[in-house]
């Protein structure tokens, strides 16, 4: 019997009867078979090195629901307006077309673990040999009292790239003189650790030029956050008297929203707000856990090729994995999945399977030409990803290194989004 | 890049008979242009003694048609664009240098352009006292840059493994572009071996500055370093 991509998903055929049973494609029918999980900076990367690199030897599907993906990464100079929303829209027609990875838009809502396979919303079934899961984060129920779904467009989260940002740059456009923009801030760990910071001094940038009398107020659950010296050094610099931080020595971890009435409350202080930015606690795209593989919230992984410490048959790339030193980052999602992609090929196909060796660098934009940024080099050890060396920007610098710094990020958002991409 | 003794004595003659600089017919000013060609100098060598480099040497580009240079690996675009009749002259090179790659498509050269008008005049100028040259255009000295670095001969000579560097590559390439494009971080693509390894020693020893660079050639060894700069040599 001959199989290919189309008979197998069956896209043309309306009676999805003669897929329910489980297919019989995978190890010794044809060509290996590698589900990814998530078209992001893990997903896409892993798809597209694991294609590029066997020269067609393994069969790559990437199971996407976005058409056109919006890097959540630089989302926040979109909203200080320094970058345009198409310019983070990428298509994911490459990968289709230059590298045969089939790019199935679809959500996978189960995973059978037994038979291997992955079922979608819209009803097909995928088998795999190696499922490589890269699904992001989703937001932990109840994590802020008054906030669910139903209220984000109310208040927003912008934290997972895409309309959402629109969404929030528009809301503070629409700010009256003087408004207040509210940020309700994450506990540890969460998606891009400096973000919400960089996103208060793109938030005062724009608001420096159109609202200059307005402020902004952040409620933050934890003491300390990343580059926090260098942050707070360019707010005082740049938008003085604008910025006021309540951490939790000052009840920032108590916390309650209504956004119907649009308030803020900090430990029984009720605040009436402009925009309300709540990005909640953390826990790892709900495909992780539906696959049953995750624990307190994330996926715990094997430092040397990210496999699931439950399946071996499982990887989990990015922000989705507990990954030791690794801050979660889309840099560090792209870097994790060169490392899978090698060892899954080298199961697969016997091909060279080097040592894992991983590296990030996280760049924030504090205002224009003031870029900072803080990054390791990590090495997989028994017990977990771990920093071997670190550097951070320093306070002192001069304005010429920061700039220099910020020009860097610009090549960096390309080289990162040609390395997933192509 | 390594110059040459020779070079340096050879710009010291010719900067003494500078002293009455004719301009070119467009009106270029090769004294002005030399300087500005200290952005070319990075990949182009020009004068007594140049040789290919990143991009190829640039004596004679006006006396035969365009990727000239012998045993260069010119891009296909430009092999298409010599092909099909282009030369160098005064009006296609200014084109060039406004905008490589609207002229010639999936060039090598990774340059952002000359924006103002009267710098491509000068640059032009200046690379016109590297061809045969007409009555009007007097000599002018090549550029020359200075060593920032040596490494060990030893160190030169390790033969590196493309495939072994086109996995090392991957901590590479979130930053630096296989295509060789650069905004910001500069392109690393078909460095001859021995500029990729110096620089990459220059990083791991602390000489030059980097905070990114240094962390990452500091934990590369000697063979990896030269597995990357093999891969990175000949990249498709």
């Amino acid at each position: 019997m001959t199989f290919n991509r189309r008979t197998f998903l069956g896209t043309a055929v309306a009676g999805a009867a003669a897929l329910s049973a489980p297919m019989v494609m995978g190890a010794g029918h044809g060509r290996p078979k590698v589900v990814v999980v998530g078209g992001g900076a893990g997903g896409a990367t892993v798809a597209r090195y694991l294609a590029k690199d066997s020269a067609g030897e393994i069969d790559v599907t990437l199971l996407e629901p976005s058409r056109h993906y919006y890097t959540c990464f630089f989302s926040n100079l979109y909203l200080g307006g320094f970058r345009s929303m198409d310019s983070l829209g990428h298509s994911y027609g490459g990968l289709a077309a230059e590298y045969g990875i089939n790019v199935v838009h679809d959500w996978a809502i189960g995973v059978d673990r037994d038979a291997k396979t992955v079922t979608t919303a819209g009803g097909h079934t995928l088998p795999y040999d190696r499922l490589i899961l890269s699904p992001g984060i989703d937001f932990v129920d109840g994590a802020v009292p008054g906030w669910d779904v139903s209220a984000q467009n109310v208040m927003p989260h912008a934290y997972k790239g895409g309309s959402q940002a629109e969404l929030l740059r528009a809301q503070i456009e629409s700010m009256p003189q003087g408004g207040t923009y509210a940020m309700v801030a994450p506990p540890n760990p969460y998606r891009c650790p400096p973000g919400p910071y960089e996103r208060v001094s793109m938030v005062a940038h724009l608001l420096r030029d159109i609202n200059p009398t307005a402020k902004i107020l952040i409620a933050d659950p934890k003491e300390n956050f990343s580059k926090q010296g260098l942050f707070e050094e360019g707010w005082e610099a740049h938008y003085p008297g604008m910025i006021t931080r309540i951490g939790p020595d000052f009840g920032g971890d108590v916390i309650e929203v209504d956004p119907a009435a649009m308030t803020l409350t900090i430990d029984g202080m009720v605040n009436n707000v402009d925009v309300c930015n709540v990005i909640p606690a953390m826990k790892a795209g709900r495909i992780a856990e539906i696959a049953g593989i995750t624990e307190n919230n994330w996926a715990p992984v094997n430092a040397i090729d990210l496999s699931s410490k439950m399946d071996p048959n499982i990887h989990v790339l990015g922000d989705a994995a507990a990954q030791g030193d690794m801050p979660k980052s889309g840099y560090s999602a792209n870097s994790q999945a060169k490392v899978c992609a090698n060892a899954v090929r080298g199961a697969l196909t016997g091909s060279t399977v080097f040592p894992a060796r991983f590296a990030n660098t996280c760049w924030s934009l504090i205002d224009t030409d003031d870029g900072v940024k803080v990054g390791a080099t990590y090495e997989a050890t028994d017990e977990k990803i771990a920093s071997v060396e670190s550097f951070i920007s320093q306070n002192d610098e001069s304005a010429e290194v920061r700039a220099a710094t910020y020009r860097e990020s610009l090549g960096w958002y390309d080289g990162i989004t040609a390395d997933m991409f192509g | 890049m390594q110059r040459r003794l020779g070079d340096r004595l050879l710009a010291a003659a010719l900067t003494a008979s500078i002293a009455t600089v004719a301009h070119s017919e467009a009106g270029g000013d090769p004294e002005r242009g030399a300087a500005l060609f200290n952005e070319c100098a990075a990949c182009h060598q020009v004068g007594q003694g140049a040789a290919d480099g990143i991009g190829p040497q640039l004596n004679g580009i006006f006396d035969r048609g365009a990727a000239h240079s012998q045993g260069f690996r010119y891009s296909e675009g430009l092999l298409r664009a010599a092909n099909n009749g282009l030369v160098w002259d005064y009006e296609s090179l200014d084109a060039y240098l406004e905008n490589p790659r609207a002229l010639v498509s999936r060039t090598r050269m990774s340059f952002d352009g000359f924006e103002d008008p009267q710098d491509r005049d000068d640059v032009v100028a200046y690379l016109r006292l590297f061809s045969a040259s007409p009555s009007d255009i007097p000599e002018a000295a090549p550029t020359a840059t200075a060593v920032d670095h040596s490494v060990a001969p030893e160190i030169l000579a390790i033969v590196g493994d493309p495939a072994y560097g086109e996995y090392l590559s991957g901590e590479c390439t979130s930053c630096h572009q296989a295509s060789g494009d650069s905004n910001g971080i500069p392109s690393i693509t078909y460095w001859p071996s021995d500029d990729f390894v110096t620089a990459m020693h220059a990083y791991k020893d602390g000489v030059r500055k980097h905070p990114v660079m240094e962390m990452m050639a500091g934990r590369l060894s000697n063979e990896e370093i030269a597995a990357l700069a093999a891969y990175f040599k000949d990249i498709e």
